[in-house]
């Protein structure tokens, strides 16, 4: 499997994820699931800066992220897979059974939201996502760096 | 310029507060800059901190490196605001500098920092 990660983060690509993460994982390419995102050249090139050459950046629609999973997935590079929100990442289970684990690396504090970790806050129905993920068969943690200790999800729900 | 260019550090952890005592203890001046950290922070709460930071400017925001969420936040935030500017890798000597050039426009200010900053970039022999 090529796909080492998939990691929610609403700072989407920053240095936990090409330094903290890509670093160990030694990874080859970044794909960043976000609907605006790969909308906006603009939001991109700022992406990309943050990214060191040898790194392939792949800005996806959600529907664009469900039909090239399986590319990706073929890769010999190692890869992570990232999205900003449950809801995304939830979709693309959803839609492709490669998905078994999903790592919470950044939820940050918002109206209606409580803390449950340093770096996770969660609403309810945020956590009722979590747990639907889980009841698939999803194995979920919370983990913002490698050197972490990965949390299951019924420690921080 | 009626007002003085104002410096906002955008940084991961406390790198900005550190900075900033730096500058004070070198130079004495104390209104310079104005720290804010990523630390806890969403993209919304970042414009937050960087709206109260930057104030009616005109500033200047120094970023820690040249990606990741501080830049994203200070760059877009600063998008078609022509009294703000972006200047990536801040170090203390870029901010040294800053200090005594605060009269000038905010592009300029940041250019010039930017080249004091890549000067003080060396590897002296030991």
């Amino acid at each position: 499997m090529s796909i080492k990660l998939f990691r929610i983060d609403d700072r989407l690509i920053h240095g936990q994820v090409v330094v903290g993460w890509g670093q160990p994982l030694h990874v080859g390419f970044i794909v960043l699931v976000d609907d605006a995102v790969r909308a906006s050249p603009v939001e991109q090139e700022l992406y990309r800066m943050g990214v060191p050459p040898h790194i392939d950046v792949i800005f996806a629609s959600l529907a664009e992220a469900v039909a090239q999973l399986p590319e990706w997935d073929a890769d010999p590079r190692p890869g992570i897979v990232l999205a900003g929100d449950i809801a995304t990442l939830a979709a693309l289970t959803e839609n492709c059974h490669r998905v078994t684990r999903i790592n919470v690396g950044g939820i940050h504090a918002r109206p209606g939201r409580s803390e449950r970790l340093r770096f996770v806050f969660l609403s309810d129905a945020e956590v009722e996502q979590l747990q639907r993920l889980a009841a698939r068969g999803v194995e979920v943690t919370a983990q913002d760096v490698p050197t972490a200790r990965p949390v299951p999800l019924a420690e921080f729900t | 310029m009626s007002n003085p260019l104002r410096g906002v550090i955008v940084s991961h952890a406390a790198v900005a507060k550190a900075l900033i005592a730096a500058v004070e203890n070198i130079t004495g001046v104390s209104d310079a800059f104005v720290p804010v950290s990523n630390d806890g922070c969403d993209r919304d709460a970042l414009f937050r901190m960087l709206a109260e930071a930057v104030g009616e400017g005109p500033a200047v925001l120094f970023i820690d490196l040249p990606g990741g969420s501080c830049l994203t936040g200070a760059v877009s935030y600063a998008r078609g605001r022509p009294e703000l500017a972006v200047v990536t890798g801040v170090n203390l000597a870029m901010l040294l500098d800053f200090v005594f050039h605060r009269d000038l426009a905010p592009l300029a200010a940041a250019q010039r920092a930017a080249a004091a900053g890549s000067r003080a970039i060396r590897t002296p022999a030991a």
